[in-house]
């Protein structure tokens, strides 16, 4: 069973979460719902800094022993700080995907963006429904 | 999309079901990582009542099998198994195959999943050709059920339900024996690169014999492995994988096959293989390890001097040797290991360096 989607934070119909920092920035990841598909997760290739990305671009990459997954940025912005973590230990991503788990900071260009995001009770709603 | 006889105790176990060959296949039950360490460290237990098995008996059984198979079959002894390709009349690789000799006049040939039909229909058009009456080719496949136990603690655990002595039985042999008390054919072989077993019996019994094996096993550490894990355990182990590494525009000399494809005797692509030794391979086969971060997989492109060269055939992250490691088609000429190449992986190259394989073997 994934972990309770946190009510901080929006989420993006594939699965990645953003959470307002203030002073329009934001921090982002996957869902937990997103690393327990992906399973075993052994590599994630990170956005450089200064990257500039559209909402709903690819941004970053996540892969399994299997498979490869992009990743989307839930606002459109600049990358300002990554998870360099990640490099070392991208299994952390499966065990806290909302926590030590995040991939980037962004500076957002429109913080009204946010507002195209779902609220937490929308995606676990969404989530349900994928599963029938 | 067909099913093998185990599809529902899967199902049962949570097992992701994904399309392989045709076959509704278990890919995993809990993790990859997790199935591939149990196989190494315990014991892993694999659904292979996918595979295809072709029994041919008769007295040219022999004389039909020297011409479709690469490898020479004679002084095979029975119970004996021989790891083989066979060849189209351009030498390209039709499918790999174990080849069992089961008995005076009867060998058995367990084909890849996909393959099967177009084999038969290969062999049987040989035997056509070649004008021999004297030799039956059977499709068993639907009626044979297939597990393989593999890893570590493989002999401890089928010990406990086999009639006959295992530790008797040598690799890459076979014997008929009981196991519950249900006829079984057992061979110490398999496609991890552990000592391990795979077992052969009638379709409708081997769901009690994947049950108790579980049952007696799991307390051992024994894991359900699905496919994912076969491919992560076959590659550390330096095998390929037939419609992955290898198809039929591929020659077994090119690949790591050229020690099963003997160029003494005549056999379908003989005389084709024989010409292309003479004029010299163009490309080969080879393992590599990353060296840049990054995991190469299959159909990515392998750069040289900025000039493409290449391409990755297999490539996956490892979790024995924890890194990314594959398989690559590279020029002769850049295939000694310490070679470094470079590997497209989306906007960027990736260092990788040619290595001996297999990238694992298991100690003794």
């Amino acid at each position: 069973m994934s972990k309770p989607n946190p009510a901080d934070r929006k989420y993006s119909k594939e699965h990645e979460w953003a959470m307002d920092e203030g002073a329009g920035t934001i921090r982002m990841g996957i869902t937990d719902h997103a690393q327990e598909l992906l399973t075993d997760i052994v590599f994630v290739e990170l956005p450089a800094i200064g990257k500039k990305v559209k909402q709903m671009e690819p941004m970053a990459v996540v892969e399994s022993v299997k498979s490869v997954s992009d990743v989307f940025s839930p606002v459109s912005g600049e990358v300002i700080e990554v998870n360099k973590e990640l490099e070392e230990h991208p299994e952390v991503v499966n065990e806290d995907a909302f926590g030590k788990g995040w991939i980037a900071k962004l500076k957002m260009d429109d913080p009204a963006e946010l507002n195209n995001l779902m609220d937490a009770a929308r995606y676990t709603e969404m989530i349900k429904e994928e599963k029938h | 999309m067909k099913k093998t006889p185990l599809y529902d105790r899967h199902v049962a176990l949570g097992a992701k079901i994904i399309d392989f060959g045709g076959w509704d296949m278990p890919v995993q039950y809990s993790n990859v990582i997790e199935e591939h360490h149990a196989t190494r460290t315990k014991a892993g237990l694999f659904d292979i009542c996918h595979m295809g098995e072709i029994e041919v008996k008769g007295p040219q059984a022999f004389e039909l099998l020297q011409w479709v198979l690469s490898r020479n079959i004679e002084g095979q002894a029975i119970g004996q198994i021989k790891l083989s390709v066979m060849t189209n009349e351009k030498g390209g690789i039709i499918d790999d195959v174990t080849v069992y000799r089961l008995g005076e006049e009867r060998y058995l040939i367990v084909t890849n999943a996909g393959t099967k039909d177009k084999d038969l229909s290969w062999i049987e058009t040989q035997r056509k050709a070649r004008g021999l009456a004297r030799v039956e080719v059977l499709d068993n496949s639907d009626r044979t059920g297939k597990i393989d136990l593999q890893g570590p603690l493989s002999e401890e655990i089928l010990q406990k339900l086999a009639s006959d002595d295992l530790s008797s039985l040598h690799f890459y042999h076979a014997e008929d024996t009981r196991v519950m008390k249900i006829p079984a054919l057992v061979s110490r072989s398999g496609y991890t690169g552990e000592n391990g077993f795979e077992i052969y019996t009638e379709n409708r019994r081997i769901g009690e014999i994947w049950d108790k094996l579980l049952a007696i096993g799991t307390g051992l550490g024994l894991k359900p492995v699905g496919l994912g894990a076969r491919d992560t355990l076959r590659l550390e182990a330096g095998m390929m994988l037939y419609g992955n590494d290898m198809d039929e525009t591929i020659t077994p000399l090119e690949v790591v096959y050229g020690w099963v494809t003997n160029l003494e005797k005549d056999f379908v692509g003989s005389t084709a293989l024989r010409k292309l030794k003479e004029m010299g391979l163009a490309r080969k086969l080879v393992g590599f390890e990353m060296e840049d971060r990054g995991i190469a997989r299959h159909g990515y492109k392998v750069f040289k001097d900025a000039t493409e060269v290449g391409v990755v055939t297999s490539g996956t992250y490892t979790p024995t040797l924890q890194k990314a490691v594959g398989m690559a088609f590279v020029p002769v000429a850049a295939s000694r290991p310490g070679t470094d190449i470079f590997i497209q992986i989306r906007d960027h190259q990736a260092r990788a360096r040619i290595v001996e394989l297999p990238f694992y073997r298991r100690q003794k």
